[in-house]
């Protein structure tokens, strides 16, 4: 156990966040708010353990395998949440640690479940780095470090796989480093783009970065109680297909980009995704339109909503333009149904992911026809290419895990007095890192109520939903740490 | 610079290793994906499952924007054929390990015209040579060659009784008065680029370039045994040993091959009818003794077992040979057989890499001088590089003392038409000359690089 450079990558990352502390800090100043403070002492003990690490743990042997990396991405995702909560507490605008942590995590995670009961009452800095975590969270904070860092050691293979979501990890170039740069490259012109288009279509600068932020990183923190139901339909149908293009495995935008445009849209997994997507719009949208007509809504309104809500589900975001909560049975169903599949592999969306869900409904195909004929050999085909037996091997033990995960987690909420619907839509919509659930802590909502246990129960789904489970769950096994 | 690897074996693992290291950007293609998945662990590389011969898997490699294409499977028709597609695809070099010594006559000149190689590479081909060339020279642990021999570099270790223990390189200096470079030291894990207050001690590894008649004169000096070897016993009789054979035997060696396998004995008999070939098992002490390991000159391990290897060298240094060589397939057995006190442990993919590595380097960069030779000094250290200078050089003629060189960088010779000089601060570098460097810690593509 290589422990002196998981410490070193810890004080890397800690200057990191030191250093994305100023962005908040700099807002602050620009709308000369005294929450400037809270920013820059944060800044300042993010920096001084950065450095602390840094020196205390120099070394020149940078080799680490595949257990040093789980556990670096492991502790790195909990010490940023622990450090990038603390602005709120000192400036007294979630007083309570608990929740702050809470708040968060569900940034990096990037799951926008939110404790906050007022959050037009929150200064625009505290809005801002709210939505940042999620943009940071969003494509990996280990990402960035790899993309900007010279040093990179020939094994980072080993933390970018604990960090990127999906079964696969695929390499778009041979170094790390440049692979890791295009895809930040990818992100940030998105969410440039989104920036301007919303700017263009009447958000105010501070709106559209904040929004775009939240969809980049599909987390969902917005700054209106109503969340996108407060603007305009054309804002809303912009976030609602930005939402939907960042559920997108960002390998295929960097088939675009070099011209390989064909097998990007052979793409089984993204064929999959948008099937289930416009299916699932269909379905609500017939669903609701009878309820929706009734208070005098458009066909486009009902489309809209139906579409908002697929997208903002699916890609596991949470931004809503109306209340889910009120729909009839069978549009909450699928909803539900949604947060378990969440987006493509490699994208910045939580959930059990498309490329998993193919995988495995293709493994029961293949048991079932390995049960009909016992003698047949088959294999599981996946984008073209057959699988092996490890990777399909951990796609079955990765759902099995996943249930015993969100059901211990259930199980551990349950004495909360709110009832079924709201204690299992919470979990899951965390644990897949959605957001907003169902009844007590749908869109409207907010998980305010709830005890200081089940807060952190929750924050470490989250985590365990955004890192896939196994980084974290290793990280603190000590089987790890024994030599 | 892009360069695509085709074949992940033990050849190939330790060019990826070297590549990555100097800095290029490799995508490796190998049929296994376990092996494959070991190997994008370990190193900074693209994978890609697939056979190299599949033009779709070339594409996708996209060979065609490669500078440079290896093929190092252990099949030499699919290494030729691999090249000969990727070259038609648009890589600009290419390069086959071709083995088998019935393509390596003349028929390969023929192959790499028709298929367009640049060059190829004949793993067990270049080893002979590698150890040949140790032979040649007993008392050095290594030996490189500079400039057609014009300049040599030799390792040896200090012994307990050796006369240099003690003193510094400038009092070395002045009691032998040869024209002599003591340019790299390694003590222990250390690696030392010494100047003239370096004290030697017992137990270093000195790496000394020098003229073949200086050195000479100085191992004379020293009283290290100078004697020629004479005899050799080479274990095993596979490919490196019939190459070797024929080498040793063409220069008047007196060779024994010993291997257990009779098809094997009767090919190097047919191959080198001047050596003797033994058959017999080359583990058993008796055998050995019986043919006269106690008494022979040169005693070599290259079976196809590492283990085997190891433990015959072992004996045969126990019986007072003058020079054991081992060869070691195997990296982590090699650094095992290094502490043991085997000394001189060579393995193919080592020099084949080193092969590659110096291709690599020259394609990468020719604008003021080129990459004429590179070895690896002292477990890979440091680097002793040659290169031609050409009229592009714009440092010519000004004395090495004024030129301003980098830390840790040595120019360890300067060699001018016939003349072999061991330079001095007031030398300097003409177009024209061939120099050599030795670098530690900095992979230099250009003469230039040296420069501050």
């Amino acid at each position: 156990m290589n422990i002196r450079m998981i410490f070193n990558t810890l004080g890397r990352i800690s200057i990191a966040e030191a250093i994305l502390l100023l962005l908040p800090l700099l807002v602050c100043f620009i709308y000369g708010e005294a929450t400037w403070f809270g920013f820059a002492v944060t800044a300042a003990i993010a920096l001084v353990l950065g450095l602390l690490l840094c020196l205390c743990f120099r070394t020149k042997n940078s080799v680490i395998y595949a257990k040093e990396g789980f556990a670096i991405v492991g502790i790195v995702w909990v010490i940023m949440s622990l450090i990038g909560a603390l602005p709120f507490t000192i400036n007294k605008e979630i007083p309570n640690y608990i929740d702050a942590l809470f708040e968060t995590v569900s940034g990096f995670t990037t799951t926008g479940a939110s404790i906050l009961t007022d959050v037009e009452a929150m200064s625009h800095g505290g809005l801002f780095w709210r939505s940042f975590t999620h943009w940071i969270g969003g494509m990996g904070v280990l990402v960035f470090i790899t993309a900007i860092s010279p040093g990179a050691s020939d094994r980072s293979s080993h933390i970018l796989k604990a960090e990127m979501p999906g079964p696969i990890f695929g390499k778009l170039v041979p170094r790390l480093r440049d692979t890791a740069k295009i895809l930040y490259l990818i992100y940030i012109v998105l969410t440039l783009l989104e920036i301007v288009l919303l700017k263009v279509f009447g958000m105010n600068w501070f709106e559209s970065f904040v929004h775009s932020f939240g969809t980049a990183g599909t987390g969902g923190f917005g700054v209106k109680a109503n969340s996108i139901g407060a603007y305009n339909p054309a804002c809303q149908w912009i976030i609602a297909v930005f939402m939907l293009i960042f559920g997108v495995n960002f390998n295929l935008y960097y088939l675009v980009l070099i011209r390989r445009i064909k097998p990007a849209l052979k793409s089984s997994e993204l064929k999959v995704y948008l099937l289930i997507v416009a299916a699932s719009t269909a379905i609500i949208s017939v669903n609701v339109f009878s309820t929706l007509a009734a208070t005098g809504g458009t066909v486009e309104e009902t489309v809209r909503h139906s579409f908002f809500q697929v997208s903002s589900i699916m890609t596991t975001t949470g931004y809503s333009t109306t209340d889910f909560n009120l729909w009839p049975g069978l549009s909450k169903a699928i909803i539900l149904t949604l947060m378990f599949i969440g987006g493509c592999a490699g994208s910045t969306a939580g959930g059990i992911k498309v490329s998993r869900v193919v995988i495995l409904v293709k493994m029961i195909g293949k048991e079932f026809r390995r049960m009909l004929h016992p003698r047949s050999v088959a294999s599981v085909k996946f984008e073209g290419k057959r699988l092996d037996e490890t990777t399909t091997n951990n796609v079955g033990v990765y759902l099995a895990v996943y249930l015993a995960c969100m059901v211990t987690a259930f199980l551990l909420i349950s004495f909360e007095p709110f009832g079924f619907e709201s204690n299992f839509t919470a979990t899951v919509a965390c644990f897949n890192n959605v957001g907003p659930g169902l009844a007590e802590v749908g869109p409207m909502g907010s998980y305010a109520d709830y005890t200081g246990f089940s807060k952190l129960v929750l924050s470490f789904s989250m985590l365990l939903g955004r890192l896939e489970i196994f980084p974290l769950l290793l990280a603190i096994s000590p089987s790890t740490w024994r030599r | 610079m892009k360069i695509v690897v085709v074949g992940c074996g033990k050849i190939g693992r330790t060019i990826i290793k070297n590549l990555v290291t100097e800095g290029h950007d490799v995508v490796a293609i190998d049929y296994d994906p376990t092996v494959l998945d070991e190997v994008t662990n370990s190193y900074d590389v693209m994978g890609l499952v697939g056979n190299g011969a599949d033009s779709d898997a070339l594409k996708e490699a996209g060979v065609a924007e490669a500078e440079l294409f290896l093929a190092v499977t252990n099949s030499d028709e699919l290494n030729m054929l691999a090249c000969f597609i990727a070259r038609a695809m648009g890589a600009k070099h290419t390069i086959p390990r071709v083995r088998n010594p019935e393509y390596n006559d003349n028929s390969l000149e023929f192959m790499k015209q028709q298929l367009g190689f640049s060059a190829s590479v004949n793993p067990e081909m270049i080893t002979a040579r590698e150890i040949y060339n140790i032979i040649k020279f007993p008392s050095a642990v290594n030996i490189e060659t500079f400039a057609r021999r014009q300049l040599e570099m030799v390792d040896f270790r200090l012994k307990d009784d050796s006369v240099l223990n003690g003193l510094t390189l400038a009092e070395m200096r002045k009691k032998f008065d040869a024209k002599i470079l003591v340019c790299a030291v390694q003590r222990g894990e250390e690696f030392y680029i010494p100047d003239g207050n370096f004290v030697l001690k017992s137990g270093d590894k000195v790496g000394i370039t020098a003229s073949p008649a200086e050195l000479n004169k100085l191992f004379r000096m020293l009283g290290v045994t100078q004697k020629r070897a004479h005899s050799v016993i080479i274990m095993g009789a596979g490919r490196i040993s019939l190459y070797l054979a024929k080498m040793l035997v063409a220069s008047g060696y007196e060779v024994k091959v010993i291997d257990h396998d009779r098809q094997r004995c009767e090919e190097l008999n047919d191959f080198v009818p001047e050596a003797v070939t033994i058959l017999g098992d080359g583990t058993s002490q008796d055998l050995l003794l019986e043919e006269g390991v106690d008494t022979t000159d040169v005693f070599v391990g290259l079976t196809g077992m590492d283990e085997e290897n190891i433990l015959t060298s072992c004996f045969a240094a126990s019986q007072n040979v003058q020079k054991v060589i081992t060869k070691v397939n195997r990296p982590e057995l090699a650094a095992m057989a290094g502490k043991i006190g085997l000394e001189c442990i060579v393995s193919p993919q080592h020099f084949v890499s080193e092969f590659l590595s110096k291709y690599a380097r020259a394609l990468r960069n020719s604008i003021g001088s080129n990459v004429e030779t590179l070895y690896k000094l002292m477990d890979g250290k440091a680097e002793a590089l040659e290169f031609s200078v050409n009229d592009n050089f714009k440092y010519i003629e000004i004395p090495l003392k004024d030129m301003h060189i980098k830390k840790d960088i040595l120019i360890a010779g300067i060699i001018r038409g016939r003349k072999s000089i061991i330079p001095s601060g007031d030398d300097v570098i003409m177009a024209g000359d061939r120099v050599v460097v030795i670098a530690a810690g900095e992979l230099l593509n250009d003469l230039s690089d040296i420069i501050r």
